[in-house]
């Protein structure tokens, strides 16, 4: 089992090296990172969306219910939202959906260009394969994927101060007013870092666990699965590593 | 011309190939054929690089090619063309993307000369009329064909087919076997032809190499065939008995 674990990690560290030589065509590259971004970020904007507001409203209704009879001002619900969905559920929540989704349609890709044999036939016409293959997607994802997660945290807010004020649990002015309180710019920061690290694990990972792949159908549903999963894990202990670090 | 020079492989503990020596000549179609398991994917593999022996080499012409570096082996590899089993083809492109990507991402052709080329090579292949579809939207005749016109589109002097034939009819696959054999000879090219299509062998075997248990059994010409006495051959190629009889029949009406 550890032995697995350290060869599976060898591997990874391998392809990941092997992304970073010079492309055969920038061009092609830049054309296919485009694509990728597109395919990233406009294909995941409504499921982070929707997501993103049920998240803020959720969020602020249970405040506001835990706030109920206390001597705690209704601002805060404002304040609480804000704050946990930019240090926490915005990027967190967004990229544990984005693996699922990004993450899963990634390895399948690259597992089934694995399995009809469009590896190799890229392989001897003499492309660097990792590179073309994961480096755009890479690429991609940790500028497309921070956006999402500034467009998520906004949706919550709005998500939060829909859910709170339309059912009179706190009044408009005071949300706003919670939102501007107390205001920590590092916060934001610390947000877009998660959201980097986040995007970086989920499709470098994605990636691997596809690339890899062999076998049949089988194989190619595992590797996406295992794809999801072990984004997941590796996600949420980089949540941990980043709060330990940055807080 | 390729050469291979006492090839060996194991996987583990399996012997896979044990000691090939043979020569693939130019301007000719050259076969490997033999029954499933003999190694000739795994040969075909090793000869255009997608795998190192475990011991052995593999000229391309005056080039041993596993003692070159990666960037030199980059580029003997853009002197290659390769026709897949399945075609390999990119789902997301276009026919026409299909056989211009090498263009793109090899040479610093114009818009325009990349365009000629690739609509040289569709007509080549008679595809005339089919650049916007889809690989899913033309069957699997038509998929090898685009297959056959990436792989020649930067004019390769090496042609390597996996199993060209598989999963098409008898018709097509004489049509495939005459395209490839008409390019070898129009381009002189030395290509190289994995398969166990008894049509092929019979049709364009200039050179057949049959292996059998990792090791070559057998090296001759279409025109050997009938006439060896070769037992492994005989075996393989008129392996039913109607085949059996056939050439019984075919040995006696030309005696």
């Amino acid at each position: 089992m550890g032995l697995n674990i350290l060869y599976e990690f060898g591997r990874y560290l391998k392809l990941m090296g092997s992304m970073f030589t010079r492309p055969e065509r920038f061009s092609m590259y830049w054309k296919e990172t485009l694509r990728q971004m597109n395919d990233i970020g406009v294909g995941s904007l409504v499921i982070v969306g929707l997501i993103a507001f049920f998240i803020g409203a959720v969020t602020s209704v249970q405040f506001a219910y835990q706030l109920q009879d206390s001597f705690i001002p209704a601002y805060y619900i404002g304040y609480i939202v804000r704050d946990s969905t930019i240090i926490e559920l915005a990027p967190t929540i967004s990229c544990l959906v984005l693996a699922g989704k990004v993450g899963s349609n990634m390895a399948a890709e690259i597992g089934g260009m694995r399995q009809k044999e469009q590896i190799d036939a890229l392989e001897i016409m003499g492309v660097n394969t990792a590179s073309y293959l994961i480096l755009p997607k890479i690429i991609a994802a940790v500028f497309v994927i921070p956006l999402l997660v500034i467009i998520g945290a906004g949706i919550s807010i709005l998500g939060g101060y829909v859910a709170s004020v339309s059912t009179g649990m706190v009044t408009g002015v005071d949300y706003e007013y919670g939102l501007h309180v107390f205001f920590e710019p590092y916060y934001v920061f610390m947000m877009l870092v998660k959201a980097v690290v986040f995007a970086f694990i989920l499709t470098s990972v994605s990636c691997y666990k596809g690339f890899y792949v062999g076998g049949g159908s089988i194989e190619l549903g595992r590797a996406s699965t295992q794809a999801v999963v072990y984004s997941n894990i590796l996600i949420l202990l980089a949540d941990y590593i980043i709060a330990l670090v940055l807080t | 011309m390729i050469r291979a020079d006492n090839i060996f492989k194991s996987f583990g503990e399996q012997q896979v190939l044990k000691g090939i020596s043979t020569v693939f000549e130019q301007g000719k179609t050259n076969l490997l054929i033999g029954r499933s398991g003999a190694g000739k994917t795994v040969m075909l593999k090793i000869l255009v690089g997608l795998l190192e022996p475990t011991d052995g080499e593999v000229w391309y012409s005056d080039t041993n090619f596993f003692t070159l570096s990666k960037k030199e082996r980059k580029i003997i590899r853009q002197q290659i063309g390769m026709l897949f089993q399945g075609s390999a083809l990119f789902d997301s492109m276009t026919v026409e993307e299909n056989v211009r990507f090498p263009l793109d991402m090899f040479t610093r052709k114009t818009k325009k000369e990349k365009q000629v080329q690739v609509d040289k090579c569709l007509e080549r292949v008679d595809l005339t009329g089919s650049n916007k579809k889809y690989p899913g939207e033309v069957s699997g005749g038509m998929q090898k064909r685009v297959g056959i016109a990436r792989s020649i589109v930067l004019e390769p002097k090496y042609l390597f087919c996996d199993e060209p034939n598989s999963g098409l009819d008898p018709r097509t696959s004489i049509v495939i076997d005459e395209l490839i054999r008409n390019i070898t000879v129009d381009n002189n090219m030395t290509t190289i032809i994995n398969t166990h299509d008894m049509n092929s062998v019979m049709e364009i075997g200039d050179r057949i190499n049959l292996l059998h248990l990792g090791e070559l059994a057998w090296v001759g010409t279409k025109d050997d065939v009938l006439g060896s006495e070769n037992e492994t051959l005989q075996d393989f190629i008129f392996a039913s008995p109607f085949l059996q009889r056939l050439r019984k029949g075919i040995l006696k009406v030309s005696e």
